[in-house]
């Protein structure tokens, strides 16, 4: 069986499995949304938007839906993938089911806990129904089907004028007691004015075997809210990931959303910024590190719709081996948005003869008293550089490591929290091959 | 210390090192000037190693040690240092970090522990005031948005820090005025000793006046075509190289 068939005929198993908000108002959303699935079925590369990212191969597996965790997860085994060195509150969840033994959540001042609480507790019913997949577009097919199983994730509600102790970290875990999985966590951020939050969230496969994560993540960013959201992605070889994050932003709001990508098989990220008010800042960083067979598909959307908004991207790419990279950067700017600053870059080194880059900038803009730039390189490493740095004694292999820190750098300079930038840097020496006897 | 013998060197199968030959002596300082294309920058290139040039025929030999299959880096552990007539931006890197590397990896290469941070620390402070650099030009990422004078004043500054036995200043006076010239010159000076040697590149007699050379060597279309004492340079400021051709 097909998998898209296979997952249609077990809306209903999911449905009997129990635990579900079945009269609730998120219900008729699964119900719709596994129609509009059901229509779509998965994009192929036929689709302009995945031209350059074949979701075919992966979908051949045969997928469990709804896996169980045979050999229970302890701190031990997750301990590398938290950054320990913060006082933080955690959501763990292993193999799509949230573990409150190795959770640190919160009701104090905000709430930091899971969605499959949030969906059944009246008192969120009012916060579920105003912002729950109002924004997770409905041409999304991936997005769609994320909604139609949409159990288990992140529920974080920052009231107003909260400025949220610590960071936040969410960890998806799978464990691998079936040979191939599907994960479909869904995450909900509501950050109220003036308030501020940072989240951290990674996908950890602890097995070898292959999994397949489609995540969704909503954020809302109300009045002059400071949202920081961090994704790190290094993944076995054996784990791919689609992950749409939509972030809807009010007047005055700063998101920033940071995408590190050092691992995994096929990562896919759709980031879209929807403005819904004046003087918003939109903050788009990624840095890509590929090798081996490695693919990451960036594909961002920044919707100005309101006047005197800016928007800043920033995304990198070191591409060794047989590697692949895409990037897509749409800009909309409509015509109310006068005053739009909208800049865009993109740079990418390939390091060897079989690694590529796909890049597309694409602007549309429709209001006339703008500035937008967008900058787009494709290179190699700069053998002058190189020559000068050996003739100070440096070999050659750190003098690329270095240069190419250097090149990364910006885009790790934005990172906000000391201990993460140490570890992402860490991160990005490993995935480098080097020890660097400094912190950039 | 280096002896040159009889070099031959391509890039691109062209021929543009036809034969030199060269005896450096510790304690000495030597000038090689010429005309554009006279081969000048590609000497103090091959010296250092860059892999682009191919040697065809003759050596290198620095303390009797052949370099012909040594690395660039190699060649710094083993005391040569080139400062660079564009020095490379490397943004992200500040000149501290950058040093610190270049110091611990020669270090590493000689078999030597890293230097402690605080020995560090104390030896950039101890060259930056020999050199009169300003601290907070150490914070800087290297040679980004640097002026000609600063950035050279930074490649004489790695020059003491990682004190070679031959240093090889290539067009050290270009894009200087007449006051940054005096304090790159005077920190060249303040280096200098009997154990190690300077090899001067120069297109212009003025740098002369302050770096003051032993021997002075006229390179022409590839070849030495004539050396002499330090009043050689008078001459060619004098009468241009026409009349060596």
């Amino acid at each position: 069986m097909e998998l898209k068939d296979k997952l249609v005929s077990s809306f209903l198993a999911f449905e009997n499995k129990g635990g579900l908000d079945l009269d609730s108002n998120v219900h008729e959303l699964r119900l719709k949304a596994i129609q509009n699935f059901e229509n779509q079925g998965f994009p192929s590369k036929k689709d302009e938007e995945w031209k350059y990212t074949n979701l075919k191969p992966l979908l051949k597996n045969d997928f469990c839906l709804f896996p169980e965790t045979k050999n229970p997860v302890g701190y031990k085994n997750i301990r590398e993938y938290l950054i320990n060195e913060i006082e933080s509150y955690t959501l763990i969840f292993v193999d799509g089911v949230f573990s409150s033994f190795l959770s640190d959540t919160t009701h104090e001042e905000c709430d930091v806990c899971v969605l499959s609480s949030a969906l059944t507790k009246p008192k969120y019913k009012m916060v579920i129904d105003n912002y729950f997949n109002t924004i997770a577009k409905e041409n999304n097919s991936l997005a769609e089907l994320n909604t139609a199983f949409t159990k288990e994730g992140a529920f974080i509600n920052i009231p107003k004028n909260t400025i949220v102790p610590k960071p936040i970290q969410i960890l998806y875990f799978s464990t691998g007691s079936e040979n191939e999985v599907l994960l479909q966590p869904r995450n909900l951020v509501v950050v109220g004015e003036n308030s501020h939050v940072q989240i951290i969230e990674r996908h950890q496969n602890l097995s070898k075997n292959t999994t397949f994560t489609n995540a969704v993540t909503e954020i809302f960013a109300h009045k002059r809210a400071i949202v920081d959201f961090y994704k790190i992605q290094n993944d076995t070889n054996a784990s791919s990931l689609v992950d749409s994050t939509f972030v809807s932003q009010k007047q005055q709001s700063v998101a920033s959303v940071h995408t590190y990508s050092f691992g995994g098989k096929m990562t896919r990220n759709n980031l879209e910024f929807y403005h819904e008010g004046e003087h918003i800042t939109s903050n788009l960083n990624g840095i890509s590190i590929l090798n081996g067979k490695q693919h990451v598909d960036n594909h961002t959307l920044v919707n100005h719709k309101f006047p005197n908004c800016e928007s800043h991207e920033l995304y990198k790419g070191i591409y060794s081996d047989k590697s692949a990279g895409v990037f897509n950067g749409k800009v909309i700017v409509q015509q109310a948005a006068q005053k739009t600053n909208a800049f865009q870059q993109n740079n990418n080194i390939l390091i060897d003869d079989g690694a590529s880059i796909n890049a597309k900038p694409q602007l549309e803009i429709f209001a006339d008293d703008v500035k937008c730039s967008h900058g787009c390189t494709i290179g190699q490493l700069d053998e002058s550089a190189l020559f000068y740095m050996q003739s100070r004694g440096i070999p050659k292999k750190e003098a690329k490591a270095l240069l190419l820190f250097a090149f990364g750098n910006d885009v790790v300079e934005k990172i906000k929290i000391p201990q993460l930038k140490s570890r992402i840097t860490k991160l990005i020496a490993e995935n480098l091959g080097v020890q660097l006897g400094f912190d950039l | 210390m280096l002896s040159i013998k009889n070099l031959h060197a391509n890039i691109n199968d062209k021929e543009i090192l036809k034969g030199i030959n060269l005896e450096i002596k510790a304690g000495e300082v030597h000038a090689i000037m010429g005309p554009n294309g006279s081969g000048k920058s590609t000497l103090s290139a091959v010296i250092a190693g860059k892999e682009e040039y191919e040697v065809t025929q003759g050596s290198v030999i620095l303390n009797n040690e052949d370099l012909e299959d040594s690395a660039p880096e190699e060649r710094a552990h083993k005391g040569i240092f080139l400062s660079f007539q564009y020095p490379v931006e490397i943004p992200g890197v500040t000149v501290t970090n950058f040093i610190k590397t270049a110091i611990n990896e020669t270090r590493k290469a000689k078999g030597q522990e890293e230097l402690p941070a605080k020995d560090m620390l104390k030896l950039i402070r101890e060259k930056a005031d020999l050199l009169e650099i300003d601290r907070k030009f150490l914070s800087r990422s290297l040679n980004e948005g640097f002026s000609g004078g600063e950035k050279k004043r930074n490649e004489i500054f790695q020059m003491a820090m990682l004190e070679p036995k031959l240093a090889i200043l290539d067009e050290t006076d270009s894009g200087l005025d007449i006051d940054a010239l005096k304090v790159v010159a005077n920190g060249v000076n303040k280096l200098k000793s009997k154990d190690n040697a300077v090899l001067v590149i120069t297109h212009y007699q003025r740098l002369l006046d302050y770096i003051v050379p032993d021997f002075v060597h006229v390179l022409h279309n590839g070849k030495i075509v004539k050396s002499g004492g330090k009043e050689l340079a008078l001459e060619l400021e004098a009468k241009g190289y026409d009349w060596l051709k």
